[in-house]
């Protein structure tokens, strides 16, 4: 049987720190979906919302929260929460319900709303909590992307000028992207000129965090079809694999790995694309563009080796011979990736879709990967979580 | 040096004997899993039901796997200086344990001073210093070549 599902819409918020409920975001991005989709939003009989932590209760239940604010039509709600992976998840909740047969069209929605300054931890003296001890021993989150990217240069020989190199490919994709916040050309030498935070990786090397909404209207193939849409690009895999002891890498917030005395290690990244490949029965030769969670410039360089699109070792090599940059071989974050984006958790996994939706279509205007017909999304957060799309046309 | 009482930041994860460090963990009766922080509910290994575990000392030396530096002043719960100084920051691998455990590195070792693969051993060092205590931590500290230690 066919697991595929069409996307008939998607639709944006666009990213930056505007200070607004996050209803607000995921809504605009909701109608721009389903005025994409020709969709109404009465016959939508399924609404699957990523979770956001930092908004409150309405942010707990924020299927309900966007279906109530688009007008309640009698649709069932879903919400789920699984750190970056969110909007995967509620994709494959979503997925599920179509392909059992019990939906013929949803909408999938995510949208966040960022604190002003740093998010206070909790009070008082928590040892038995990872993120307590972390911090109090001074083990901050640029300290592990820091540690993947020394491990790099380490391994492999590569360079702070290819990370570098890696920000100012991002900057040049998303310049022209509407819905980046960042929007804005930086020369390697800007990027090393930027201040050291975790040796090897300067600030500009690293991430921020933003607002932003996305959203997608999926469908059965058969209700595609019904609609005159039979053309869609289609959701050919989804993979929200958990990893599998022993962990191989330092993960976040831990201040060590497990142990590989008893059971042999495994590196949850690479398991993430492996299960969507095997899902879509797609090789990695197939991939025409990808979207990937460039946390650090550094961690990008970890995810093409981790998605098979190049030899463990050799993603440098890939970028500094241009092959990751529209234009050439297999373009990486033609969006302009976290870098022009900064991340917005319960939005970004829908948003690299949205990404990919417009790339096989043909419709990314200056971004447009020529004849892409294979992209696939990857990224991972906290607690296990994580996820990899593909898409084809 | 202070002489004010040292209190470890975190009581029973490490310990000193003979003027040597460890850090304290716990292996799963079970299947051999050694756990750091201590487990002591139930083994991880999906292969293994164990609940029983037996305390024990970590290796107290290990390879360096990667590391990097802290530039900028982390947010509580870290207790800085003032000024804030930078330190270097190092994941060091244990052979026997198979496992890779973050650790501050002593004062005076910089990011330029290490590579991977380095031999590193562990030591109790300060981690701050208020009025009344010293908090101690594990740090990592090169082995030096044809050293005592
Ligand atoms: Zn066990």
């Amino acid at each position: 049987m066919s697991g595929d599902i069409a996307i008939l819409g998607v639709g944006m918020h666009p990213w930056g720190k505007w200070g607004k409920n996050f209803v607000q975001y995921g809504v605009k991005a909701a109608r721009d979906a389903l005025k994409d989709a020709g969709v109404n939003w009465t016959d939508i009989g399924f609404v699957s919302g990523a979770a956001t932590m930092r908004c409150g209760y309405p942010g707990y239940v924020a299927g309900a929260t966007f279906a109530q604010a688009l007008g309640w039509q009698g649709a069932e709600v879903n919400t789920s929460y699984a750190a970056c992976a969110s909007g995967s998840q509620a994709l494959a909740a979503a997925r599920t319900k179509i392909l059992s047969g019990a939906c013929d069209v949803a909408l999938v929605i995510g949208a966040d709303t960022t604190p002003k300054g740093f998010l206070a931890p909790q009070k008082g003296e928590r040892p038995d909590d990872p993120d307590w001890v972390r911090f109090r021993i001074g083990i901050t989150n640029p300290t592990y992307f820091a540690l993947y990217a020394r491990r790099r240069m380490e391994m492999y020989g590569d360079t702070q000028d290819d990370f570098a190199l890696v920000k100012v490919k991002n900057a040049r994709h998303g310049f022209t992207n509407p819905n980046a916040r960042y929007r804005k050309m930086f020369s390697a030498e800007e990027v090393a000129a930027s201040n050291m935070v975790a040796d090897p990786l300067r600030l500009m090397d690293i991430c921020a965090t933003s607002d932003g909404g996305a959203a997608l209207i999926v469908s059965s193939l058969e209700y595609a079809k019904k609609i005159g849409r039979g053309d869609a690009v289609k959701i050919a895999a989804i993979s929200t694999v958990t990893p599998t002891f022993a962990s191989a890498v330092i993960e976040m917030p831990d201040i060590a790995t497990d142990s590989a005395a008893a059971v042999q290690a495994h590196s949850f990244r690479a398991a993430l694309p492996k299960k969507a490949y095997e899902e879509a029965g797609i090789s990695p030769n197939d991939v025409s563009v990808a979207e990937v969670y460039d946390l650090s410039t550094a961690l990008e360089l970890d995810w093409m080796e981790d998605l098979q699109l190049c030899e463990r070792g050799t993603a440098a090599q890939l970028v500094r011979s241009g092959a990751t940059t529209i234009g050439g071989r297999i373009p990486v974050n033609p969006s302009g990736g976290l870098a022009c984006f900064g991340e917005a958790v319960p939005a970004q996994a829908l948003a690299q879709v949205c990404e990919l939706t417009w790339q096989l279509r043909g419709q990314a205007g200056e971004r447009q990967v020529a004849n892409a017909k294979v992209g696939i999304t990857a990224n991972q957060g906290l607690f296990g979580h994580g996820s990899s799309v593909i898409l084809k046309r | 040096m202070s002489t004010k009482p040292q209190v470890p930041v975190l009581e029973g994860w490490f310990t000193e004997q003979d003027g040597k460090a460890f850090l304290l963990g716990t292996r799963c009766c079970g299947c051999g899993t050694y756990y750091f922080p201590r487990l002591s509910t139930y083994c991880k290994n999906p292969a293994c039901d164990s609940e029983k575990f037996e305390e024990v000392p970590l290796s107290r030396t290990g390879k360096v796997w990667s590391f990097t530096n802290a530039c900028y002043e982390p947010p509580e719960p870290f207790v800085a200086a003032k000024p804030f100084v930078p330190y270097t920051i190092a994941a060091v691998e244990l052979d026997k344990e198979k496992m890779i455990v973050l650790g501050q590195v002593v004062e005076g070792v910089n990011v330029s001073d290490l590579k991977a693969g380095m031999e590193m051993e562990l030591v109790v060092a300060t981690l701050n210093e208020d009025e009344t205590t010293v908090k101690t931590v594990w740090k990592w500290q090169p082995v030096v070549t044809g050293g005592a230690n």
